[in-house]
């Protein structure tokens, strides 16, 4: 492995200041994926900045209007160990209990599985199906943005130099709604997902029509991918299994996967479908318990 | 348990505790990692990023002279080895391509292959100098599949490389066929006229890895009197003391090699990677040097086994197998030496077969040169042949395992060699896994299905050294050289306690280093419980006879009036005057001096070894995911020694077949590259994967050794690839012919996608 510097500031303040050094920084959540990159000689950097000491990016409130507020480097299983968090976004937990093994857990966090913007990544899906927005600061202010607006390609996104991702805001779904994520890969742990797909839908109150829908791809494209087809083809719908096997068709238009040593291009386009409807019927299956 | 003709034992067939438990569970065992010298410091070595490759130079100037940098070696710095092939132990191995091996010499041969070594003073620094190291390289077209590198226009590895054909005739061309064997009886054509059914398919297999969890290392210390030792991971420290004897042309007295705790070899650790550079880099730059492999390492440059084709034809006539041909392909990697023969003799050893043609090629490819891999060679012939059978009992309606009974082979069936069958167990076998509640419990569902396989393997024999030493307050050393990878400390002192009828925790067994004791063949071939088995029966023996002199004195009685029985001496006229091991043992100051028994065996007699498997899979048609619902594995263990390592044995073998058959592969780019180098994305299975592996140990003892062991370490490999396949053939309808059977194959092929 390479040398470099580790600096682990206490306060926002301070952090922007040792971003502006001059040096070429490796930002540090979990460090799940950034110390293997490191070690791996993927990664380069002059100084690695430690952000688990900064009190704003270790947090979690609800807000009045019921959003829920993550700081960026909180770790994964004091999310989905929170009995309310749990009540409220269940599609949360199904991505925040996936990524990696309990001791993964302990460390890794959202941002950093957001940072990384990796296509495959899990959070990714559940966040942008829930409507998610990412809290952008510098030294120069903050700035607020759409998760699915954040990546701008395999393993890059649209930070820029300077600038930290500070937290994730959850909008609460509202009644007889709900979201519901889930990955398909060939083993039943340690793997990355083949294909993953997360769903929200919002019924009517008699549960009979689906008022909005959001559909979310996972390693499929450069990116995590909204699928507007899919979406369009639910709204306005009765939730039946026909309407979400053309949700799931057009899903599969959505996609631009690619063949490589987790699965070919027909294998994910084949899964989009499959596990676009199995979302869906996840998420109608919550919304009608919603209340 | 199924028991037939065994004696009663006393320790034999109890499950105590391993000697090593404790030790590992705790952390504190020893392995080649831990090592830790003074002045010692860390090799790295740089590896070829090209599948094929001409290296027109190296230049190691910068990397000399970069600080901290202590030693820089290449191929150029070994003796010149020679062109010719020597017996190691139980493998056959070329030395100059194992130098070659080690060390590239004028070629790269495989992304992965080893091209120069850097000892600094720590690892980073060691890294950082490999990047200053400059190759000259001249890309080749790399040729990566056993088909495609048969072909006349195939790029070659070596020019110079002619097959050895039938008889010892050589090709008139240089090719990637090394060699060409050829097994032939009866009459095949007329047997395939008269058939009622005949079937013909396809198979291929990929490259898979043992996926031992500790990487190869080694640490060298170059000693100023000219003397060497080294500490590594091996499976046979005597084997690596004659590798490194001949390739670094020292007298094999003048290296010591000390085998540390093992994780896992699996066959993979036969062959030496490290040894020589660490020996080399420490005589350069005068320290101890330690290297250890990281995991793409293990995998790209170390030996998995051979990606296979195979090309099977078989006939069956009123329930009667009547005849085979097969084709088979493996790849041997680089160099020659896949295990082509072996899978060639193997895949009809379960069966009772008069015509059959079987031909194999061994072919080199631009991938790593293949080790051992548990049953080398057997698994994928198996995959094949049990396949077609099992379509051959549907064609003629007949029960799958009650085909396999009924052309079972039996004492006096010939093997495809011709060497007729001692007593083996195949009919036991496949009759226990008929009469098994598994096999008796119905299968229902949609996409769920059963499947059964059988397979064979050896065993070997080979040579042991143990020695025994009687402590005066009856406490006793078994001093063995056997690397123990399997719980062979456990089954060794067990069976010397049975020897000698002292209780088996007065026994103290330790793998020592090659000063300490004298000659051991590798563990491997399944052969350390049995065949150290045999020479620690020796030694028991050797100190039971030590024990009747020792008694006459003591009990003033003539040796002819004396036997040894049930842990002690009694006088055969006067039963009342007795001494027991403990008794004799405190006197032997007094008597004659130390009791020592040894054991020195070249072991005859391996017992062959049959296991039948039956797998219940359930198949998601959506996702193509295949889920293992029930798994039993029948074997016949000759004895069980220790029937709870026994039972792993067959549980581990098992779960490695699962993975070969379900997910595991050596997945390449177009440019020779494997892009799945870690157990991340190479995908074994992991304990969620698979159910518990129940077992059924069948006792047929084999009559070639005094406990009738038969070694059980590697047959369990050989039936899953077929079991699972035929499994998923009774859930889908569809026949699987190439592995791995991924999520990615089930929908491809199920939903006609790609």
């Amino acid at each position: 492995m390479e040398a470099f510097a580790y600096v682990a500031p206490k306060s926002l303040a301070e952090a922007y200041t040792v971003l502006a050094n001059g040096k070429s920084s490796q930002l540090l959540a979990g460090g799940t994926d950034v110390i293997v990159q490191l070690r791996e000689g993927r990664r380069h950097c002059d100084q690695v900045i430690d952000l688990k000491h900064i009190p704003e990016l270790m947090g979690m409130r609800w807000l009045p209007d019921g959003t829920l507020e993550i700081g960026a480097a909180k770790p994964l299983a004091e999310i989905y160990e929170d009995a309310e968090v749990a009540r409220r976004l269940p599609g949360l937990i199904d991505a925040a209990s996936l990524i990696g093994g309990i001791q993964v857990q302990s460390r890794a966090s959202l941002g950093g599985n957001l940072c990384n913007a990796s296509p495959a990544a899990d959070s990714p899906p559940a966040l942008m199906v829930l409507g998610a927005r990412l809290v952008i600061g510098s030294s120069s202010g903050t700035r607020e943005l759409p998760v699915e607006q954040f990546f701008a390609g395999p393993g890059r996104n649209v930070l820029a130099p300077g600038e930290l991702l500070l937290a994730v805001k959850v909008p609460p779904p509202g009644p007889h709604a709900a979201s519901f994520y889930l990955r398909f890969i060939p083993r039943n742990e340690m793997d990355i997902a083949v294909a993953s797909a997360g769903a929200f839908l919002r019924l009517d109150a008699t549960g009979g029509r689906i008022e909005a829908a959001r559909v979310a791809l996972g390693a499929v494209g450069p990116t995590p991918l909204m699928s507007a087809g899919a979406a369009a083809a639910l709204v306005g719908q009765a939730p039946t299994r026909e309407v979400f096997e053309k949700a799931g068709a057009a899903a599969a238009e959505t996609a631009t996967p690619i063949t490589d040593m987790r699965g070919s291009a027909a294998q994910r386009r084949h899964l989009v479908s499959v596990l676009t409807i199995r979302a869906l019927e996840g998420a109608l299956q919550r919304a009608r318990e919603a209340r | 348990m199924t028991t037939i003709e065994k004696p009663t034992y006393t320790i034999i067939g109890t499950r105590p505790i391993r000697p090593d438990g404790v030790e590992k569970v705790t952390g504190k065992a020893q392995y080649g990692a831990d090592i830790r010298l003074p002045g010692m410091i860390f090799g790295r070595v740089l590896r070829s990023p090209h599948a094929h490759a001409r290296i027109r130079s190296i230049d190691t100037s910068a990397a000399e002279s970069f600080p901290g940098v202590l030693a820089v070696l290449t191929h150029a710095d070994f003796p010149v080895a020679a062109d010719r092939v020597e017996e190691l132990g139980e493998t056959a191995v070329n030395l100059k391509e194992l130098s070659e091996n080690i060390l590239a010499a004028g070629k790269a041969l495989y992304r992965g292959h080893a091209i120069a070594a850097v000892a600094a003073a720590n690892p980073h620094v060691a890294e950082e100098a490999l990047k200053l190291i400059k190759v000259d390289y001249e890309l080749l077209p790399p040729v990566t599949d056993v088909r495609d590198a048969m072909r006349e226009d195939a790029p070659l590895l070596n020019e110079n490389r002619y097959t050895k054909e039938l008889g010892g005739a050589k090709s008139d061309k240089p090719s990637n066929i090394a060699s060409h064997v050829q097994f032939q009886s009866g009459d095949i054509a007329a047997a395939f006229a008269d058939a009622d059914h005949v079937v013909e398919r396809e198979f291929t297999t990929k490259m898979v890895h043992q996926g031992y969890i500790e990487p190869q290392n080694s640490t060298a210390s170059w000693n100023s009197d000219g003397t060497l030792v080294i500490w590594t991971s091996t499976q046979g420290a005597f084997s690596v003391r004659a590798q490194l004897s001949e390739i670094l042309k020292m007298p094999v007295a003048r290296i010591k090699v000390v085998p540390m705790e093992i994780g896992g070899g699996f066959g993979g650790k036969l062959p030496i990677y490290l040894d020589p550079v660490a020996a080399l880099l420490s005589k350069k730059s005068g320290h101890p040097v330690k290297v250890v492999m990281n995991r793409t390492e293990v995998f790209e440059g170390t030996g998995p086994t051979s990606g296979t084709y195979i090309k099977l034809k078989a006939a069956e006539k009123g329930g009667k197998l009547t005849a085979i041909e097969a084709t088979l392909a493996y790849e041997a990697g680089a160099y020659p030496g896949s295990s082509v023969g072996a899978g060639a003799m193997c895949m009809l050893s379960p069966y009772n077969i008069e015509n059959f043609k079987i031909d194999g090629y061994d072919v080199v490819v631009n991938k790593p040169k293949t080790a051992a891999y548990r049953a080398p060679g057997a698994p994928a012939s198996a995959f094949a042949t049990e396949s077609v059978l099992d379509e051959l009992a549907k064609a003629a309606k007949i029960d799958p395992l009650q085909f396999r009974l009924q052309n079972s082979a039996h004492e006096g069936t010939r093997m495809v060699t011709g060497v007729p069958f001692p007593r083996i167990g195949h009919e036991e076998v496949v009759e226990a896994a008929l009469n098994s509640a598994h096999y008796r419990s119905p299968i229902e569902g949609p996409y769920r299905g059963r499947g059964v396989a059988s397979g064979f393997w050896f065993n070997a024999g080979m040579q042991s050294s143990v020695v025994v030493s009687v402590n005066t307050d009856g406490t006793v050393n078994l001093t063995e050289g056997s690397t123990d990878i399997g719980g062979t400390r456990a089954s060794l002192a067990m069976q010397l306690g049975e020897t000698l009828g002292i209780p088996y925790d007065t026994i103290k067994p330790t793998v020592v280093d090659t000063d300490s004791i004298g000659h051991n063949d590798v563990t491997g071939g399944s052969r350390t419980t049995f065949a150290s088995g045999m020479a620690v029966y020796e030694a028991g023996m050797d100190v039971q006879r030590e024990m009747l002199k020792r008694a006459s004195k003591l009990l003033n009685a003539p040796e002819t009036d004396l036997v040894y029985e049930h842990g002690g001496v009694h006088v055969v006229s006067d039963p009342a005057k007795k001494m027991s091991f403990k008794e004799i043992a405190a006197q032997s100051a007094r008597t004659g001096g130390p009791i020592n028994g040894k054991g020195s065996v070249l072991a005859r007699g391996a017992g062959a070894a049959y296991g039948t498997h039956i797998v219940d899979v359930e198949v998601d048609p959506d996702t193509g995911k295949v889920t293992i619902l029930r798994y039993t594995a029948v074997q016949d263990v000759g004895t069980a020694i220790h029937p709870a390592y026994v039972e792993g044995q067959i549980q581990g073998g098992a779960v490695q077949g699962i993975g070969w058959a379900l997910n595991e592969e050596y997945y390449y780019d177009d440019t020779g590259r494997m892009a799945n180098s870690s157990f991340l994305d190479y995908r074994m299975p992991t304990t969620l994967d698979v159910p518990l592996i129940d077992t059924i140990l069948v006792e047929v003892p084999n009559p070639g050794h005094p406990y009738g062991v038969r070694g059980v370490g590697e047959v369990p490999i050989v039936p899953p690839l077929a079991a699972v396949a035929n499994a998923i053939a009774d859930a889908t309808g569809h026949r699987f012919t190439d592995l791995p059977i991924s999520p990615r194959r089930v929908v491809e092929e199920l939903h006609g996608l790609g």
